[in-house]
């Protein structure tokens, strides 16, 4: 009978299960089959999906269980909580940015602040439902862009950072999906048409070297919220513009980036426990980080038609480069460029749509450093 | 429950946040424009 008994107690744990952590189990595999299989974001949905799995089996040793850290609690204690995992990631991306097309034409850059319309929209529809925190939390989603979401939403101390994640995240892989509806119904195929010759322009390496500097100090002096966001990004590309530094920049491009995003995606997935993420509060931070990309797009665009109001025949520019301000980079950008060539094979936007996705990298950092100083943080 | 007392401080934000992203994305323009006045003649 004893031996019965203690046979029965190993399978005990299933009595722990719950329908909300099988739901977590099927969103695990959702996110490892949508990495895999369409390879959307796949270096971060399959860590976030294989995560998801192993944060909801019942009294999982991977979280903190009582008394007994869980490896991805203690992970997320030494690079979440403070932020350092999102920061350390801004150094690689910043080393993997080429900000040269668009020091060449720096009035792109106001794409780039156009198309964070969607954020700041998003921020006064979830306010409407959400806490002011959480709200701000919500709506950064719209800067399509990953370290700054988990960023703000960590400072913030929202609590539905995974949710946060996941929308960021999946949004940012369904770009090819998202954008070109919106900007085919805020376009006329004549607008798709028009074609935007690219001269090559001149910047000299002093410039180069010397932007991201310039960029920290500035972003730092109007929103000081922003100079740790603002400055690992412009380090990583100062890493790279110097030249005297290569292996570094490589590093930070490759090992860097690469191993912060292993451990990011295991650490978001610890937040996407089911307790937490089974929720119809899910649901609506899905649909808003919807609202919030669709908007950025709109942003962009409509943006570039009131430029044209006021542009003479022959200079107007494509309204489409707009909706590649949203970050994103660089899926917006090409997403951009083959809508044109879709509509005029000889129509080559992307030296124009790549450097507003540029922009909207540097715009979307800012915005969500003013978001933070807006509230407070 | 729709909050609608929330805004009057979320909107508020929404306006100081895009007129503020213009502000700093347009002195980081300007402040592009001058350097590359200042070393053009540096060409890489």
């Amino acid at each position: 009978m004893q031996i019965l008994q203690a046979f029965a107690s190993l399978f005990a744990n299933f009595g722990n299960l719950t329908w909300q952590m099988v739901v977590m189990w099927a969103i695990g595999a959702l996110l490892i089959y949508l990495a895999i299989a369409k390879k959307m974001e796949p270096s971060l949905l399959l860590p976030m999906g294989f995560g998801a799995i192993l944060v909801n089996l019942p009294l999982s040793g991977a979280i903190t269980q009582g008394d007994t850290v869980g490896p991805i609690s203690a992970l997320f204690d030494a690079g979440m909580s403070n932020e350092l995992f999102p920061l350390l990631l801004f150094i690689g991306i910043g080393a993997m940015i080429d900000f040269g097309p668009l020091l060449e034409k720096p009035w792109l850059m106001l794409f780039g602040a156009a198309a964070q319309f969607g954020i700041f929209l998003t921020f006064a529809l979830a306010g409407l439902v959400f806490d002011m925190n959480d709200a701000a939390s919500i709506a950064i989603i719209g800067a399509a862009d990953g370290p700054t979401a988990i960023f703000v939403a960590n400072t913030l101390g929202s609590k539905y950072l995974g949710a946060i994640m996941v929308a960021a995240y999946s949004y940012m892989a369904l770009v090819p999906i998202v954008q070109p509806p919106v900007i085919r119904l805020l376009t006329t195929k004549h607008e798709r048409c028009i074609r935007m010759p690219y001269q090559k322009g001149n910047v000299s390496q002093v410039t180069k070297i010397l932007f991201p500097v310039v960029v920290t100090v500035l972003a730092g002096l109007i929103a000081p919220a922003s100079v740790a966001l603002v400055g690992f990004l412009m380090f990583g590309n100062l890493l790279r513009e110097c030249g005297v530094l290569n292996s570094l920049s490589e590093t930070a491009q490759n090992v860097l980036a690469n191993l912060i995003t292993i451990l990011l995606g295991l650490t978001v997935a610890g937040q996407m426990t089911a307790d937490k993420f089974v929720k119809a509060d899910t649901l609506l931070i899905l649909a808003l980080g919807l609202v919030a990309f669709v908007f950025d797009t709109a942003g962009g665009v409509l943006f570039a038609k009131v430029l044209n109001l006021f542009l003479p025949a022959g200079k107007k520019i494509n309204p489409m480069i707009g909706a590649a301000g949203i970050s994103a980079f660089p899926m917006s950008g090409r997403v951009v460029n083959q809508m044109g060539l879709a509509e005029d094979n000889q129509n080559f936007l992307l030296m124009y749509s790549i450097s507003v996705n540029v922009s909207g990298q540097i715009a979307s950092v800012i915005a969500g450093g003013l978001i933070l100083t807006l509230m407070g943080a | 429950m729709l909050q609608f007392s929330n805004l009057s401080a979320t909107l508020p934000i929404m306006l100081v946040g895009m007129v503020g992203i213009f502000l700093v994305i347009g002195v980081i323009i300007l402040a592009v424009y001058l350097l590359n006045h200042l070393f053009s003649g540096n060409k890489k």
